[in-house]
């Protein structure tokens, strides 16, 4: 097989020549330069440097705060995109169109609206701070910035899927006997279950290098809520170009890594839609 | 969504007797509650709370807030650096759009990942890239100092950071698009003699519109508000490289939350603006 497949159409060499040479420019020689400037650097000091406590707990913060997140999202998403797709009630469009607000709204604007909603004398934070329960400047208020970022995410990656569920089928599980949870779990979540899971590492994935919404309202205290992106940004303030660059090759190697089981749930869930025959 | 139920096999399956039990209402009342709620602690209360703390002192004190030098050098400069990017990534979306979708070759879904890429990195890093390139200790630190050049610190730092955080998004919305509709088109204008350009500005542009207009405005919007990676190169140097987004970051951490609020303000009717216009967008498509 030859490069390409011969086609009478022009202008292939020019398109292909510039966006090739455009993304070079822009994106991979730059990250070229993250990976070199970790490289220069020698095993042991790499090793020091991403193992460091501080930079460890980060980590944990970090990922774990995500984790917990999507996990979240993948709730309140599943629940939201159902009774957008199933549900009539008055102002359902307007609301399915604001799913999409926290994807368009810039981050710093999120980060400091939270932070006064959830503060202790903001309008949610007066009436749970009684109960002991202290959100902005904790770990909860990064899970709660990391929430209100991921959540278009698995909204709109379910809502398609949740169309897709057949009623005729429900309906003949009813007829036949089945329970509402029986319904749930052998007819529902199999056809719903690749999108969410596509939601859910979408909605990870972006929560992991979250910086602008969280740092807001996560009080930065090192080692209890100082999240990595935020540990980078602090080692380039001190000129510490290559604790910076290695703290950033951890995080570029797990956003390849959440690429590539992004690239192949889609995948899969597109094989058993055609499995399936829709 | 093809091949899903239509809407009239959706109404008449939700007219069969046994649909309405008790249960059934019960569930969907909870669902409907627990929806409204989440949505409302989380999005329309910090949304309404922008609005409220901006004009908490009045209207006079709104407007007055505009008024400051740096607010308005910070909206300059946020209006620059879109300015500047939104075309060049828009020209780029168009032109690897049409090398993927009209074309068959090798390599192209590794193609397809690349240009995602800057979506999945975090914006720090999309900044920090940068400083490590073109910053004091960066691989072309010295030589931009020995020739008197400013990248990091200064506005070509942030372009090129906001350059790279939007790269994706007009490549993102036109590949799909463009793939969906086939080259049948196209061959035929080639074939009774157009040339390229007149193929593109007549044949193909007119179908793809709407689709370009929702890449471009998602484009601008994430351009206009990027805050961590601009962050990361800014230097924020008030009135000279703050863009909006962090400007609002200085006018809150000095306690003057009128001003930062409503410096918000403005970037969330800029949110407000886009969403209207991707509706307006879809419903054009239908």
């Amino acid at each position: 097989m030859s490069f390409r497949q011969p086609s009478i159409l022009p202008g292939f060499g020019l398109t292909l020549g510039f966006s090739t040479f455009f993304l070079s420019a822009i994106v991979l020689v730059p990250l070229a330069a993250l990976v070199m400037k970790t490289a220069t650097m020698g095993w042991d000091d790499f090793v020091r440097v991403v193992t460091d406590p501080r930079a460890v707990a980060s980590y944990r913060l970090s990922f774990g705060a995500s984790l917990l997140a999507a996990t979240l999202n993948c709730v309140f998403g599943f629940i939201i995109a159902w009774t957008l797709v199933r549900y009539e009630f008055p102002g359902r469009k307007l609301i399915d169109s604001l799913i999409d607000m926290p994807f368009a709204l810039p981050t710093a604007v999120s980060g400091i609206a939270l932070t006064a909603v959830f503060a202790e004398n903001g309008w949610i934070g007066q009436h749970i701070a009684p109960l002991g329960i202290k959100v902005a400047y904790t770990w909860i208020g990064v899970v709660v910035a990391l929430t209100l970022i991921g959540l278009p995410f698995v909204v709109r990656s379910v809502q398609p899927a949740i169309a897709e569920v057949q009623r005729d089928l429900e309906d003949a599980a009813e007829t036949l006997g089945a329970g509402r949870f029986t319904i749930f779990r052998r007819i529902i979540l199999p056809t719903v279950f690749p999108a969410l899971a596509t939601g859910f590492t979408l909605a990870f994935a972006r929560a992991v290098g979250e910086y602008g919404s969280v740092i807001f309202i996560a009080g930065n205290l090192p080692m209890r809520t100082e999240i990595t992106p935020l540990l980078i940004v602090i080692k380039l303030e001190q000129f510490d170009y290559k604790g910076a660059a290695a703290l950033g090759f951890i995080m570029l190697t797990m956003s390849f890594v959440m690429l590539l089981s992004i690239n192949l749930l889609q995948a899969w869930s597109r094989r058993r839609m055609v499995a399936a025959g829709r | 969504m093809a091949g899903g139920p239509s809407k009239e096999m959706l109404a008449e399956i939700a007219s069969r007797p046994g649909r309405d039990t008790l249960i059934s209402s019960a569930v969907r009342y909870v669902f409907i509650l627990v929806s409204l709620g989440f949505l409302a602690a989380l999005l329309f209360a910090p949304l309404a709370t922008v609005f409220i703390t901006a004009l908490s002192k009045g209207w006079q004190m709104y407007f007055e807030s505009f008024k400051d030098e740096d607010t308005l050098a910070a909206i300059r400069l946020t209006l620059t650096v879109a300015a500047i990017v939104v075309p060049t990534n828009t020209v780029f979306g168009i032109a690897a759009a049409w090398a993927i979708a009209k074309f068959e070759f090798r390599g192209k879904s590794f193609l397809i990942t690349l240009i995602d890429l800057p979506i999945a990195v975090s914006p720090v890093i999309s900044g920090l890239v940068y400083v490590l390139l073109f910053g004091a200790q960066g691989w072309f630190g010295l030589w931009l100092q020995e020739h008197d050049i400013s990248i990091i610190f200064a506005v070509p730092g942030i372009v090129l950071a906001t350059m790279f955080v939007t790269f994706p998004y007009v490549a993102r919305e036109l590949i799909p698009l463009m793939q969906q509709l086939g080259n049948d088109e196209e061959e035929a204008a080639i074939t009774l003699g157009a040339g390229g350009l007149m193929t593109f500005f007549h044949v193909t542009l007119p179908k793809i519109r709407w689709g370009l207009v929702y890449g471009v405005i998602l484009c601008n919007a994430r351009a206009m508000g990027e805050f961590g990676a601009v962050s990361v190169v800014s230097g924020h140097i008030r009135g000279l490289t703050t863009t909006m987004p962090l400007h609002v970051e200085i006018l809150y951490n000095e306690y003057n939350f009128v001003g930062a609020f409503a410096v918000a303000s403005l970037l969330t009717l800029l949110a407000v603006l886009t969403l209207i216009i991707k509706s307006l967008v879809e419903m054009k498509r239908k």
